[in-house]
Parts: C-alpha cells; sequence; structure tokens
C-alpha cells in the first residue's frame, strides 16, 4: 500500500509543471519525453503504466495545454499493437502526430460502426475527431472482410476531406470523409476490437487525469478569489454559504483523484474489472467535472461568465469530460450491466 | 504508487478472517447484520472474545497491553470485522479514555483504570454534551467545585450513548467561570453510582432507547479521579478527537450496508422482475457502489499516510462528511427497497408494542435504521462543523 509517487514519476510531474508553465508547445513536449512515458520499454518508451499516463496528464490538464497528447498516445498505442514500430519512434520523438478516427456521426458515444475498407480503399464518415487538423497520419476502425479492422490512412490523400470547427475543450474538433481513400490494413484483419478497447480504456484515464489537474487549477484560482475578493467589506470567503459549497467542491476533488486512482491501479486488470473501473472512474470524474465548472463559476460570480477572466478555459474543459468517450449515463449503464454479468 | 496490501498485511488479514469465520458467534452475527439491539451481554461476550485473542485493545502500545497495530492494521480490522457483521467494540473506553490516560493520567490511574478497560470491569461512558453545548462544546455549564478532598459535580449531560449500561462516566466539567470558556474545563472520572447521579433514557426517532440524559446534583467525587491538571481539560478532549478519526469514513459499514442492500434488491420484485433490474433503482445503487469505490480509496490513501507517520488533518474532516453521505445514502435506499414493508414498525418504546413485524428478515430494520443513521451527520462535529473546518484551513481567512 503506498499512494506517493515513484522518484521518476514525481520527477517528470515536476519538469513537466515547471515546463508547461511556460507554454510549452508539442515539441518542448516531445523533447521532455512526454510521448514516452506513454508507451511502455517493449513498445520503445519508458512508461506506459496506468500511473504513468496519469501522471502526464494531470500536469497538461493543470496547465490547461491543448497539445493534442491524449490523441496522440491513443492513436500511437494502437500502431504499436499492430507492430508499426517505425510509427511508434516517431510518435514517441515527436515528428509523427497522429490521431485516430473512430466515432461515427449518429452514434452519440456507441461504436456501431459503418465505414468500410474494402481492396485497400475506405468509405464512410467519421465525427468529432479531436486533433485531427494537422495531424500526419490518421489511424481508422472499419469493417472489412475479416471485421473490424485498423487502417492507416495519410490526411492529404485522394478522397479524404476533413472539415475542422474549433473544440469545446480547446483545439479543433474535425469530420473527416473518406471516399475509396487509399488505406493500408494494420495490425489483424478483424482483430482490432480488443485492441481499441485497451486504449479507449487508457485514453479514458488520460482524459480523467486531464479533468483532475483542470479541477486543481481551478480549485486554487476560486480559493484565492474567495480570499482577495470583497463585498460588503470583507472577503467573500468569509461567508459561510460559500465556504460550505466550496468545502464540498473540494471534498469531491478528492473522490476524483480516488477515482482516477483506481482506474490507473485497474487499467490493466482483465477486461471485465478493468471496465467497471473505467464506468465507475468516468462517471465520478464526469459528475465532479460539470460540480467544479459550475459551482467555480457561482463562487466567483460575475467576472467568471467573462472570455477575459483565466477560468473560461478551464471550465469549458471540465463541461467537455463528459462529452467524450461515454457520458455520465452511458458509464452508469455500463457499470450497470458489468455488474449484472459479474 | 501499489493500491495492493502487502504480504504482512495480507497475512493479518487472513488471521482476522480465519478468526471471525471460526469464532464469530452466528447468533451475534446475525443480530448486528439485521440491525437488532444488542444487550450488554451480546457486546460484553464479543469484547471478552477479542480480549482472549488479544485484539481488543489493539491499537494500544504494547507497554499497557495492546497490539499496538499501525493504521493500515487497524483499518484492516475494522473493514474486516465490519463486513463480517462483527458487534462494534464499544469505543467509550478503549478508544476515547484509554488514550487520554495514556497521555494525561498519573501512573496510579494507569495502573488502576486500563487493566478494568481490557477486562471487561469497567462499562465507560462519555459526558460531554450538554442541552445547550452541542457543536458549541465549549460552552458547557456543568460545574465541579473543589471542598477539601473532593469535587461537588451539579449539572446535567446528554446524548450518553449506552449510559444505561455503564459503571463509569468521564466527564468534561467546568471548573473556572472566570476564564474563556476552553481555559475553565477539566477532565473527570466519576462512579455512576455515586449518590445524586440521575440517568433517564432518551427514545430516539427510531424508537431505540440508545442515548440517556445524564443528572448531578450535589454529586462528590474524590479528587484523585481528576486527570491530569485542573482546567487542563478541553485540551484532552481535543487530543481524543483527534485520536478518534481514524475509521471515520465507515467504508467496512458501508460496505457492508451495499451488500445487504444488493441481497434484499435482489429479493424484493418490482414489475414482475427483481427490484435490482428496475433502472432507476439500478442507477441509484450503482451510484452509491461508485461513490462508495472512490471514498474507499480516499480512506485508504489517508490509511496511508497515516502508517507512515502523518497526523491525520482537515482530511478526517472530508472523510466525515463524505463518509456518512454515502452511509446514509445506503439505508435511504435499504429504507426504500423493503417497499410497503417499512409501513409497519413495531415499536416497543413509541408504540409500546411488541408485536413482530410481518415482513421478511430484512425488512423490520430498514426503516428504524435509516432513521438512526442521520444522526452520523450530526454527531462527532456536525457535517456543517467539518465543512467550516475543511474551509478555514483552505482559505486561511
Amino acid at each position: 500500500m503506498d499512494f506517493s509517487l515513484t522518484e521518476e514519476r514525481r520527477m517528470l510531474a515536476d519538469s513537466l509543471r515547471g515546463t508547461l508553465k511556460r507554454g510549452a508547445d508539442w515539441a518542448q513536449l516531445s523533447d521532455l519525453g512526454v510521448q514516452g512515458a506513454l508507451f511502455t520499454e517493449a513498445e520503445g518508451g519508458f512508461g506506459g503504466s496506468g500511473f504513468d499516463i496519469a501522471v502526464v496528464f494531470e500536469e497538461l490538464g493543470r496547465a490547461g495545454s491543448t497539445e493534442p497528447v491524449l490523441e496522440a498516445g491513443l492513436a500511437g498505442g494502437l500502431l504499436a499493437d499492430c507492430g508499426e514500430a517505425a510509427l511508434v519512434e516517431a510518435v514517441i520523438d515527436g515528428s509523427l502526430r497522429p490521431v485516430f478516427a473512430h466515432d461515427e456521426p449518429g452514434n452519440r458515444y456507441d461504436t456501431d460502426l459503418r465505414c468500410t475498407a474494402t481492396d485497400g480503399r475506405l468509405s464512410g464518415a467519421k465525427t468529432v475527431v479531436i486533433g485531427a487538423e494537422g495531424a500526419g497520419l490518421l489511424v481508422v476502425s472499419a469493417r472489412s472482410s475479416g471485421g473490424l479492422s485498423l487502417f492507416a490512412v495519410d490526411p492529404g490523400a485522394e478522397g479524404v476531406s476533413l472539415r475542422s470547427v474549433p473544440s469545446l475543450s480547446g483545439g479543433y474538433a474535425s469530420e473527416i470523409t473518406f471516399d475509396k481513400a487509399p488505406a493500408r490494413l494494420i495490425g489483424p484483419e478483424g482483430g482490432a476490437q480488443p485492441l481499441i478497447d485497451q486504449r479507449i480504456a487508457a485514453a479514458t484515464l488520460a482524459l480523467c487525469a486531464d479533468a483532475l489537474g483542470a479541477m486543481e487549477t481551478v480549485r486554487e484560482m476560486t480559493l484565492d478569489y474567495l480570499r482577495t475578493r470583497k463585498q460588503f467589506g470583507r472577503p467573500i470567503g468569509s461567508f459561510q454559504a460559500l465556504q460550505h459549497r466550496m468545502a464540498d467542491v473540494v471534498i469531491e476533488i478528492e473522490q476524483a483523484r480516488s477515482a482516477v486512482i483506481n482506474l490507473a491501479g485497474h487499467l490493466h486488470a482483465a477486461p471485465a474489472v478493468r471496465d467497471r473501473h473505467v464506468s465507475a472512474t468516468k462517471n465520478v470524474v464526469g459528475r465532479t467535472a460539470s460540480l467544479v465548472a459550475e459551482e467555480s463559476i457561482q463562487l466567483h460570480g460575475g467576472i467568471a461568465m467573462t472570455e477575459d477572466y483565466a477560468l473560461a478555459p478551464f471550465a469549458r474543459r471540465l463541461i467537455a469530460v463528459d462529452h467524450r468517450f461515454g457520458d455520465e449515463d452511458w458509464h452508469m449503464e455500463r457499470f450497470i450491466a458489468l455488474g449484472a454479468s459479474a | 504508487m501499489d493500491l495492493s496490501f502487502s504480504a504482512e498485511d495480507i497475512a493479518f488479514r487472513d488471521d482476522v478472517r480465519a478468526f471471525l469465520r471460526d469464532e464469530l458467534p452466528a447468533e451475534l452475527a446475525a443480530k448486528v447484520r439485521h440491525h437488532k439491539l444488542l444487550d450488554k451481554a451480546d457486546y460484553e461476550r464479543w469484547h471478552a472474545m477479542l480480549q482472549a485473542r488479544s485484539w481488543l485493545a489493539g491499537t494500544w502500545p504494547k507497554a499497557f497491553g495492546g497490539a499496538e497495530w499501525n493504521a493500515v492494521q487497524r483499518h484492516i480490522f475494522e473493514e474486516e470485522c465490519a463486513m463480517a457483521n462483527a458487534p462494534r467494540i464499544i469505543p467509550f473506553g478503549l478508544n476515547m479514555l484509554a488514550p487520554v490516560l495514556m497521555a494525561f493520567g498519573s501512573k496510579e490511574q494507569q495502573d488502576y483504570y486500563l487493566p478494568r478497560i481490557l477486562d471487561g470491569s469497567d462499562w465507560w461512558c462519555q459526558g460531554y454534551s450538554e442541552p445547550e453545548a452541542g457543536s458549541d462544546l465549549a460552552s458547557l455549564r456543568t460545574t465541579a467545585v473543589r471542598e477539601g478532598d473532593h469535587y461537588i459535580v451539579n449539572g446535567q449531560k446528554t446524548w450518553t450513548t449506552l449510559g444505561q449500561f455503564a459503571n463509569k462516566i468521564f466527564c468534561l466539567v467546568r471548573t473556572d467561570a472566570s476564564v474563556k470558556p476552553q481555559a475553565g474545563i477539566s477532565f473527570l472520572l466519576i462512579d455512576m453510582d455515586t449518590p445524586g447521579i440521575d440517568i433517564r433514557p432518551i427514545v430516539l426517532i427510531d424508537g431505540t432507547p440508545e442515548v440517556n440524559e445524564i443528572f448531578f446534583t450535589d454529586v462528590k467525587v474524590p479528587a484523585e479521579n481528576l486527570v491530569g491538571a485542573e482546567n487542563q481539560g478541553w485540551t484532552m478532549a481535543k487530543y481524543l478527537l483527534t485520536h478518534e478519526r481514524t475509521n471515520i469514513a465507515g467504508v467496512g459499514f458501508a460496505a457492508a450496508g451495499l451488500a445487504e442492500l444488493k441481497r434484499i434488491a435482489a429479493t424484493e420484485r418490482s414489475g414482475g422482475r427483481p427490484l435490482a433490474e428496475n433502472p432507476h433503482f439500478a442507477a441509484r445503487m450503482a451510484r452509491v457502489e461508485m461513490d462508495l469505490m472512490a471514498m474507499a480509496t480516499t480512506n485508504m490513501r489517508v490509511v496511508a499516510a497515516a502508517a507512515a507517520g502523518a497526523a491525520p488533518g482537515v482530511e478526517s474532516s472530508m472523510l466525515k462528511v463524505k463518509g456518512t453521505l454515502i452511509r446514509q445514502a445506503i439505508n435511504d435506499l435499504t429504507r426504500r427497497a423493503v417497499g410497503p414493508w417499512a409501513m409497519a414498525f413495531p415499536s416497543e418504546a413509541v408504540e409500546g408494542s411488541n408485536l413482530p413485524h410481518p415482513g421478511p428478515d430484512y425488512a423490520a430494520s430498514a426503516a428504524p435504521v435509516y432513521l438512526n443513521y442521520r444522526k452520523i451527520s450530526i454527531y462527532g462535529g456536525s457535517n456543517e462543523i467539518q465543512r467550516g473546518i475543511i474551509a478555514k484551513t483552505m482559505l486561511g481567512l
């Protein structure tokens, strides 16, 4: 029983925090080895465990970074599963930024996929792909004769069109259509599902840890405001109504931290155990993220409604947590289903 | 970061499990599981069995006859006992008075009282709260006036849990009214059979005679029953409170309650299927289970820090608030799960009725327990007091 970070992870977190404070871009993050922390030694990295992922993304969330590290880690992980060692090496050194195009229009959080691939050509549509703008490689899920498979697609290839809009959490969200786009099968034909499930579980952990970091920043901003903002001649933090709301926020953030630890510790457990923790953690963190966003706005008052105040992007980032990889209710339903079959 | 217990901890847990499996009397576990009232002999029997195994005073130092468990071992023991529906250990002597005596008591007091706590000679109760001193404990007004080699005690204590079983009471009393409230309080040990003490039961909302009010009229207490120095009582009271803050989350009780709730929801039927398959009820249960999974880890984080030597701080307040809310949510769902059976409320104390409950064995206690456990967010520093502590600690205002 030990809830402290290892020396290596502590050092990574510290240097990451310092670098991010100065506004690190993709290249600087790569130099720091951020991507390498997401991959195991066998894959060419130096991390890859649940706690490595949690440490990295908590710092990215704390800083409000919009660099698509999660997306590159998710797609890069699938490339690693498919034995694409050269591409993975490029992801780790930062020279390649891939993205996984998976969700399809009208599916909400389900993955009843309709994209198809035959004879090296892929057709269909993917929706709300975060980080696809400027990505060097698309990893695309599609049905082929053998079942669900993964394909590598060049985003600049003929038949690929990409339409991007700004995203709620920063960065861009893209609608991507494929019209007989050239696609190279990677990994086992028809064997993609378990690979996707494992990597989405890891990406969900990353998102939850990112949210935790963002909550920590929002907590500090809100506490600072409660200490310094004066009304009726005294700091507003001296009012009990606000104190108790803030205390509840802090209690729930600790719940979210524990939920992240639970998932990090079970990320590589058997799928049924893993997914029970994925759903419990995502439900708790999704709930908490919304609560922290709403309460921090309320506790600040009018200033938090403005785009100029630094809280705004963090509040949007926290609200966005429940719109990716399944929301509170989606995971509640899955948690119940997994419990009933257990 | 390692979420698993060490090999030594697992071996200890196996010992505890084996003991509970082999030794915990089935009739006691059944009473606890169905929230039946335990009588004094039930508690004394279980205490004696634990003492025979040297586990009654698990947290005491070995020098005083304890097992000197660390925070992880204590957590394991408490959680396993709760999951096995063992009777709770009555904490007033063992976990509340004893640490105070060890830290502040005289050698004579330690030598006399501590062995009597272990062998069951004394049953202690706690004389802290008063009708006008609840969350604001320091405003207490029960007085002790020194006359020669005695104190003369006058006043009233209340919410005295299981005082009807006690032969001793430790009290906070006012020995100086001229200074600020905290500075004029002393810690006094009193025999319950001293003339002038009158104990009356308070029947609670669930119909149980769990607590009492105790009246003191010119009660003559030997001066050697003072613990520590006169007017040092508030320091001891605070020491006791920080000492009594592990297991504040009640994770084991929550886990046992959730397991029982799931059994009931699988048995009760609604719309031609088990209640557990009703999507609304299933969602209510899932939500509290997910909250409990997170809180269990929050609790372990605090336990691990305590085992590494950290003093429990504001985390105790967080665990108190979240832990009580989760346990109350489970009791609320259990009450809902039994449906109309909750309407049958045969209560000897409230209605003068001693009739059996007409429903299944799990149904009788659902409503009373739900009602009884509204107390846990009030006692031990209400949740609002805890939120105030959390806010003040963070804000520094």
